[in-house]
């Protein structure tokens, strides 16, 4: 078989449906990547447009443009869609189109759950931009701090819309993190150790795993906000024991690991582009991995500067100020490791360099002022005015929009495979950097004059017009240069101007595909021997093309790659993914009408959603695994490996691995807030505290004693041979008897809306009990697959999730009753 | 100099300090201001010089100590750490501490008002204005019966948030007696741009005289 055939063989089996219709069932990368970033950047530029809109009735003192009303829908949700529809999604596109390539794989770990993710993300962003269009869109801040946005203060649907809608998109946030830290962990290409992996890939790693214990305490905190406004639990209520605090815990417990979550990966993007501008290699590649590395555990220890006014305790003070100004130390290892790099090689002025250099200029005086506001007697003058507006786009635009924009350069020629044929890149620069400057330096100054956040007007005699025109000229310099970008693309896409492939002559995978890259990345895995394995060999795209690697026969028209080991990069699991498919669009959508149900208030409706949502999960995995035992499978060059069926860890474990640490950082956030609650809320002790059950516990320790036993004999006598389903039934026993227990907690339980005591026990239960059903879900669907012939000795992988989500589900069972009987054992 | 602090002069700025606490931040500022802008004029002459041509090549280890080690981690470290003790230390002198000659009042924030009471006067109330003696250092306890506010007189104090349960103490002093303008500092909703409040630092006699008069 010649290239040209392999080519045509491969995209047949790979490719998307033809049209339009292609994109609801598409499962591919390629697709679902450009997808995120083009959906993320329609969100760029609604978030711009709202910017602009801010940026009017500021120029003026006493602008009858729009009323406050107005204004805070404008800068809620400016704030809302650049954080959570633009910058994270973009991240993900970003990371979910290069990745693959990058690691000289076909496609992610779970080629679905990325559909998956894309809808949640594309339907829930729907939402918000729904209320915007009617007017009833969030308007209380995008950190949306009660009792402002507690019902008394917010009775209106706008507060409802950020909290299910975010909660939503979050989703996404989730599955995609989930399937990058497995996709980076184990689909990579032969040969390819972690020390070998292209930096950009250690950064996603690190923000993924960032994602996975980031993420879940906002979600927590959206949760708990929205059962207080539904249902009158009151977590924020200080009257009823709850405390607004709270809410502000959990909330920068998420938002300022979220920073870094967006600044790292475009730190990704100049660690690898600068080294190519520069014609060498990133100098300190394992320091900058080790700055990373420190950046991300450091960062989930600052959450408290951003309440240095609320009132926490001196010593308290000290130690958030200190981790706070010592977060810089790692960002300047990356600054002077990429300022070395230049030095070592030879700059050369194109036009990536040119927004990379932009990004130096202004990313430095971001960090600079962003030691200035860790300082505590200083924060305590500039918080909430103007200038942390300045600093934060300082560190947002010059940290992530730059490099985005070095990057989109620098990859257009892979997903177009055309080259820019009008020069507007350079002149759209000079309007952004100049236009950014002039808007966001003047805000410095005008905070500094005592200028609030988020007022919509202010009067003549405050001082502050001049410098509040300079500003809003600035900033529609600045929008005129971005939309010259977007013109720049779109003439990119229309133009056939064709690029040479390589065209910056870099060293890593992605730029051995054909370009554009086609459907299924590589036509044969190459074989990885160092960091840049396209300077070892320039011949190698043409190798890959040839099929001399592994995996390049396509005869049996699967879509087909590798798991390696994740140090050393040794082929070891033989991957068959699954084909287009609708699934994904329709869970999504599924999903949305249980989010809508709660948005809505109609309640009846969401049971239905969630028995919806897990049949088409039932279905979802029913799609994979095989009737009959497959042997070793040969992937080229001699080799075998065993398939994904047959193995003790199979692709499922690893991701239910990962979404357990998601899930466990969620729990341990409940956990938190019970104890800040029981400790700092002036309205403990609540009336009574309940006391230990010897019923509840004892069903609980039966429970748990035959859900793990039961598990454990279904997975030894499947290897012996023998029919696991005895040892099926008594998990499932076992896992009745933990659901028995937990409902027995909850009768005992104070009400929940009373104080915030009995609406803590309550979500601890019904936690438990959401637990219960997903691990007697597993089981059911277990003894149907057995009963269906999926199961033998060989093909063990069935088995694999199960006994983790009952593991999890009685280590969390105990916690619960433990925490929720020990003030009545202290008291 | 004299022109950029007249630049600074405002009812509401913080480089206009009218106290012992709003100097000492205002000097941190101008400190802080000098080193950042050492520091960028570096990392600017740094850049500028990878693109001159015929540098002498450096081995990769060498590269690694000068830019990692010394530029990377110990330049940031040292001057980080220097500047957290000059931070530390100037939190210390705004702290409420105890003292002979504190006077005590209590704010207390609503959408979007602010009532204050005094210790010197039982039951004296005073709305969206706030009596204090000058020259003497007065401690505010600050709460709310609504939402989240903060409190705050750029040209007196840093700012301290009123939150529903809790109660914050903010310490403050007016160098000269007069009026400083204050502001609530945390979006409070739509009356938020007008939340605003009025302080009157008197001198020893007429502070005397407010607290006498019997209402």
């Amino acid at each position: 078989m010649n290239a040209l055939a392999r080519h045509r063989r491969l995209t047949a089996i790979w490719s998307s449906n033809p049209g339009w219709k292609g994109w609801f069932s598409t499962v591919n990368h390629n697709d679902l990547g450009l997808m995120f970033l083009v959906t993320a950047f329609f969100y760029f530029l609604i978030g711009g447009v709202l910017a602009m809109l801010i940026r009017a009735q500021l120029a003026t003192p006493r602008s009858a443009f729009a009323g406050p009303e107005i204004y805070g829908q404008l800068f809620t949700m400016h704030g809302v869609i650049m954080m959570f529809l633009f910058a994270i999604p973009a991240i993900e596109g970003l990371a979910i189109y290069l990745l693959p390539k990058m690691l000289g794989t076909r496609d992610m770990a779970y080629p679905r759950l990325t559909a998956y993710g894309y809808w949640c993300y594309f339907f829930g962003g729907a939402m918000l931009l729904v209320s915007l269009l009617f007017g009833i869109a969030p308007d209380s801040g995008w950190f949306m701090y009660p009792p402002l946005t507690g019902r008394i203060y917010s009775p209106g649907i706008n507060t409802d819309f950020w909290l299910i809608g975010i909660t939503f998109v979050e989703i996404s946030a989730i599955c995609a993190a989930v399937e990058l830290t497995v996709s980076i962990l184990r689909y990579r290409a032969p040969g390819m150790s972690l020390g070998r992996m292209p930096i950009f890939a250690w950064y996603i790693l690190v923000v993924a795993l960032m994602i996975l214990t980031g993420f879940p305490p906002l979600i927590l905190g959206s949760i708990l906000l929205e059962l207080e406004r539904a249902f009158g639990m009151p977590f924020f209520q200080v009257e009823l024991g709850g405390d607004s605090l709270l809410w502000q815990h959990l909330f920068w417990l998420f938002g300022h690991p979220e920073v870094y979550i967006i600044f790292l990966p475009a730190a990704g993007v100049i660690s690898t582009i600068l080294p190519v501008m520069s014609s060498t290699t990133l100098l300190g590649y394992r320091w900058v991995v080790a700055a990373t590395v420190a950046l991300a555990i450091l960062s989930f220890g600052l959450w408290v500067h951003h309440m240095f006014t609320t009132g926490i305790p001196h010593m308290g003070l000290a130690f958030f100020s200190a981790a706070s100004t010592l977060v810089a130390v790692p960002t300047a290892v990356q600054v002077f490791a990429w300022i070395g790099t230049m030095w070592k090689g030879t700059p050369r002025l194109l036009l990536p360099m040119l927004y990379i250099l932009g990004f130096f200029v202004t990313f430095v005086i971001g960090g600079l002022t962003g030691v200035m506001v860790a300082v505590v007697p200083f924060d305590w003058q500039v918080h909430d005015t103007a200038f942390v507006t300045a600093h934060l786009h300082y560190v947002l635009f010059g940290g992530f929009v730059f490099p985005l924009l070095a990057g989109l350069y620098y990859w257009l020629p892979l997903a177009t495979g055309r080259k820019r044929y009008f020069r507007l890149g350079q002149v759209a620069f000079a309007l952004i950097f100049v236009g950014f400057h002039v808007t966001f330096l003047a805000m410095h100054w005008v905070g500094l004059m005592g200028q609030r956040r988020r007022i919509s007007t202010y009067g003549p005699e405050d001082g502050w017009t001049a410098i509040n025109l300079i500003s809003s000229i600035g900033g529609f310099v600045l929008a005129f240069g971005l939309v010259i970008v977007l013109l720049e693309v779109v003439l990119n896409v229309i133009v056939r101007h064709r690029s040479l492939r390589n065209p910056w002559r870099s060293g890593t995978l992605e730029w051995a595909t054909t370009m554009p890259a086609p459907a299924y990345n590589f036509a044969s895995l190459p074989q990885v021997n160092s960091r840049e394995p396209l300077w070892d060999d320039p011949n190698l795209p043409t190798r890959i093309a040839r099929g001399e690697f592994y995996l390049g026969d396509p005869a049996n028209g699967q879509r087909e790659t590798l798991i390696v080991d994740i140090a050393t990069g040794t082929p070891q699991q033989h991957v068959v993914y699954p084909n287009n498919t609708r699934l994904p669009i329709c869970m999504a959508a599924v999903t949305g009408i249980f989010f809508l149900s709660i948005l809505l208030k109609v309640f009846w409706l969401a049971p239905f959603a969630m028995v919806g949502v897990a049949t088409l999960a039932m279905r979802w995995a029913w799609t994979l695994g095989s009737k009959k035992d497959l042997g070793d499978q040969p992937i080229g060059r001699g080799v075998l490996v065993p398939n994904i069926a047959e193995v003790d860890r199979p692709p499922g474990w690893w991701g239910s691995a990962f979404l357990l640490v998601a899930n466990a950082t969620l729990f341990g956030s409940l956990l938190f807030g019970y104890a800040f609650l029981w400790t700092i809320a002036p309205g403990w002790p609540p009336p009574f505290f309940v006391t230990p059950s010897a019923l509840v516990l004892i069903t609980a320790i039966i429970g748990m004693a035959a859900a793990v036993a039961g598990i454990g004999h279904a997975v030894s006598s499947n290897r012996r041979g023998a029919k696991p389903v005895a040892g099926l039934l008594i998990a499932l026993a076992g896992i009745a008897a933990l659901g028995v227990s937990l409902l027995a907690f909850l009768t005992m339980a104070p009400s929940p809306t009373s104080h915030a005591y009995g609406a803590t026990l309550w979500v601890l239960g019904s936690y438990g009990l959401v637990h219960v059903l997903v691990a007697a879900l597993m089981l059911v669907f277990l003894l149907l697959r057995q009963q269906a012939g999926y199961m033998s000795s060989q093909r063990r992988a069935e088995l694999a999730v199960a006994p983790l989500w009952i593991g999890y589900l009685c280590v969390t069972t105990a916690l619960i009753l433990f925490c929720a009987y020990l003030p009545g054992m202290v008291a | 100099m004299a022109a950029v602090v007249s630049g600074c002069a405002g009812p509401l700025s913080t480089l206009d300090p009218g106290g012992p606490a709003t100097r000492t931040i205002a000097n941190l500022w101008w400190v802080m201001l000098l080193g950042a802008m050492a520091i960028f004029a570096l990392v600017v002459a740094l850049l500028a010089l990878a693109f001159r041509s015929g540098r002498a090549p450096r081995t990769q280890v060498a590269s690694e100590r000068v830019w990692i080690v010394g530029l990377g981690l110990a330049f940031p470290a040292a001057v980080l750490l220097s500047l957290l003790a000059y931070g530390l230390w100037a939190g210390e002198r705004l702290l409420p501490r105890e003292a002979a000659d504190v006077a005590r009042v209590h704010a207390q924030a609503e959408r979007w008002s602010w009532t204050f009471s005094y210790d010197d006067a039982p039951g004296r109330t005073t709305t969206d204005i706030l009596h204090i003696p000058a020259s003497r250092p007065v401690d505010v306890a600050i709460t709310t019966t609504d939402v989240i506010h903060s409190f705050w007189v750029p040209r007196l104090a840093g700012k301290l948030d009123a939150i529903p349960g809790h109660v914050n103490v903010l310490r403050l002093e007016a160098d000269v007696a007069g009026t400083y303008a204050g502001l609530s500092a945390e979006y409070s909703g739509p009356g938020y741009d007008r939340h605003s409040f009025t302080v009157i630092a008197h001198t020893p006699d007429s502070w005397r005289a407010f607290l006498e008069v019997d209402e």
